[in-house]
């Protein structure tokens, strides 16, 4: 029994080999590279599914913590300490294989640190800042909580638009492949998209697995009842305050894991991955899921970024998002995928108005 | 004399200039069923918040078993084995009936983020054991067959029962019940006078708020009577019946203005 809750990871690990081979067949591999990126973006949504849908609290920065992982990893892994080459912290890394050697763009030899050290302390960046925001954050309700959230992601884009650490407007560029183990290696180039491809999913289904664990466990059991009902839950014995800020936290590290992952496949990150449209998006994306419904989400998440990546929303990408966020709201705030908003949307079609 | 498993010493709490809680010493004895009665407004709904932790005193401490546990936060009372109801029926609407109560098992089950996420074999057994233990709370109160009915679809008097079972599967030494009779029917209402002496047979003590006085009569071993945020009596019930300053209360008086009305 307890084992039916996978069925649905096997089904869709099968469907992304299906969708892999139909597609090598089709000789349309290069619709993998959008898919692989798209794939990246739904981490972002499953953990704010988490928040939102499960613990039932807003956020409207998660963009921020995506950049945070995106370039915290860009910046450590493109700039040059040869300056340092000689300190004995350098000289210690280096012996441990925490920073090497490499060639930049133009040739040059440049000391810098490798990819796995920049994941984790880009993790651990992502982790300390949402404790940091989340803990006074989180007290708030509502609209306050999505007020304080949006002023989180509004300061993050201004940093990495202004400070030349993070390269202004230009962004970093010329991030690294991540060498992941075995030769696997997370990388945006066309020799390596079949490889990447399955790389992506693998994780998001590996994220996948943790968030069904989690709400069928006894905290999935306690952020719904916080959900539904704060105060009860918290004369029930749970502490709707700690689990609120895991939660919170938790769905920052996804967040921030899409980050770091997407830019090491794109090679580069700017500006435009922190605004606040971003987070509009990534909130959008958990509406039209259905708030509580993970596989709702992976599915929106998948269709809606591949589609926006694909470049089919032209310039009005944003407006797109806008709109269905408007929409949701209006005919099914349960989320797309269940029958009553199908009904609903029918109803308000020409001619099927009831008299 | 024996140590009362749950006292208020000089409580107070007030609302801007009102004084909703005044200087009040409540005792309550191990195994017994107290009463807190009193018109509406005079505080006793305040006076359980401030015992559950829902809100923090101004003056005054609450002791349970001797230990001061004033300003404590809900979840940390639960914990302790305090458990609450509302007056108004507070389920998880959209979750089971089992769920509800499986909820209530969280203070004496601990697997965390970590666990439940890699679904260790300890998060299982605990599953388990919390599965088997809500459903024989359910069983024992006869709402088995609403296990795996959404909460909310339950009618009203079920309700309630199910924040009872939520409540005594947090193995509660004392349960606050906040006018648990209200809006149910004579008939539900005897039943639940039942379910509270049962409860209180199996060693819960039970304090129950409630302003009408045909159900805390009774059940109750001993009551409480509030008015404007002060003790005007306390005794068993026949007394308490025959005070004349709670006649007085009860039944109006036109000396007693009252400022909360």
């Amino acid at each position: 029994m307890r084992f039916a809750r996978y069925l649905p990871v096997i089904a869709a690990a099968a469907l992304v080999v299906l969708l892999q081979v139909a597609l090598s067949a089709a000789d349309a591999t290069y619709y993998m590279t959008q898919l692989t990126m798209s794939t990246y973006y739904v981490l972002v949504v499953i953990g704010l599914c988490l928040l939102m849908g499960y613990a039932g609290q807003v956020s409207l920065g998660h963009a921020g913590f995506f950049a945070i992982g995106g370039y915290t990893s860009a910046v450590l892994t493109t700039c040059n300490l040869v300056a340092w080459r000689d300190t004995a912290v350098i000289g210690g890394c280096r012996s441990l294989g925490l920073v090497v050697e490499r060639q930049d763009l133009y040739g040059h030899t440049i000391l810098c640190f490798s990819a796995w050290p920049a994941f984790f302390a880009a993790m651990l960046a992502a982790g300390l800042i949402a404790v940091l925001i989340g803990l006074p954050v989180i007290r708030l309700k509502g609209h306050y909580l999505a007020m304080a959230t949006l002023g989180f992601g509004l300061i993050i884009y201004r940093i990495v638009l202004g400070a030349k650490w993070f390269g202004q407007a230009d962004g970093i560029s010329n991030v690294p492949p991540f060498p992941l183990f075995a030769g696997l290696q997370v990388n945006g180039r066309p020799a390596f998209r079949v490889e990447n491809y399955y790389i992506a999913w693998t994780v998001v289904l590996a994220a996948m697995v943790l968030a069904i664990n989690l709400v069928h466990s006894r905290v999935g059991r306690a952020l719904r009842s916080i959900h539904q009902d704060e105060e009860a839950a918290h004369s029930l014995g749970v502490n709707t305050y700690r689990y609120k800020v895991c939660t919170f936290v938790f769905s920052a590290l996804l967040a921030a894991a899409g980050g770091v992952l997407l830019t090491h496949y794109n090679g580069s990150i700017g500006p435009s991955e922190a605004t606040v449209l971003k987070s509009v998006r990534y909130v959008a994306i958990v509406a039209v899921g259905g708030m509580g419904n993970l596989w709702g989400v992976l599915l929106m998440g998948m269709l809606l970024n591949f589609l926006s990546l694909r470049g089919v929303f032209g310039t009005y990408d944003d407006a797109v998002f806008g709109g269905i966020l408007i929409g949701i709201m209006l005919f099914a705030p349960q989320g797309l995928l269940r029958a009553p908003a199908w009904r609903r949307v029918l109803h308000w079609l020409p001619g099927r108005r009831h008299g | 004399m024996a140590e009362p498993l749950l006292a208020t010493r000089h409580l107070h709490r007030f609302f801007g200039g009102l004084c909703a809680v005044k200087d009040v010493n409540l005792e309550v004895p191990r195994g017994v069923i107290k009463a807190v009665i009193g018109p509406n407004g005079a505080g006793k709904t305040t006076l359980f918040n401030l015992i559950a932790g829902t809100i923090a005193p101004h003056k005054g401490e609450v002791l349970f078993e001797g230990r001061p546990i004033t300003a404590w936060k809900p979840h940390a009372i639960a914990g302790l084995g305090i458990a609450r109801t509302f007056q108004t029926t507070r389920l998880f609407g959209h979750m089971t009936v089992l769920e509800n109560v499986m909820v209530g098992r969280h203070p004496r089950t601990r697997c965390g983020f970590l666990a439940g996420m890699l679904d260790l074999p300890q998060a299982w057994r605990e599953e388990r054991e919390s599965k088997a233990k809500a459903l024989a709370i359910l069983e024992d109160m006869g709402l088995r067959e609403y296990a795996h009915q959404q909460a909310s679809y339950l009618p009203f008097g079920r309700q309630r029962l199910v924040e009872f079972a939520r409540a005594l599967a947090t193995e509660p030494a004392l349960l606050l019940l906040d006018e648990p009779a209200a809006g149910l029917n004579i008939y539900e209402t005897r039943e639940l006078a039942g379910l509270i002496l049962r409860i209180c047979e199996r060693g819960v003590t039970c304090l129950v708020v409630d302003h009408d006085m045909s159900l805390v009569m009774d059940i109750s071993d001993e009551v409480f009577v509030l008015d404007q945020g002060r003790k005007i009596a306390e005794g068993p019930p026949r007394q308490i019946q025959r005070d004349p300053e709670v006649i007085r209360v009860y039944l109006g008086d036109d000396c007693a203005p009252d400022p909360q009305s």
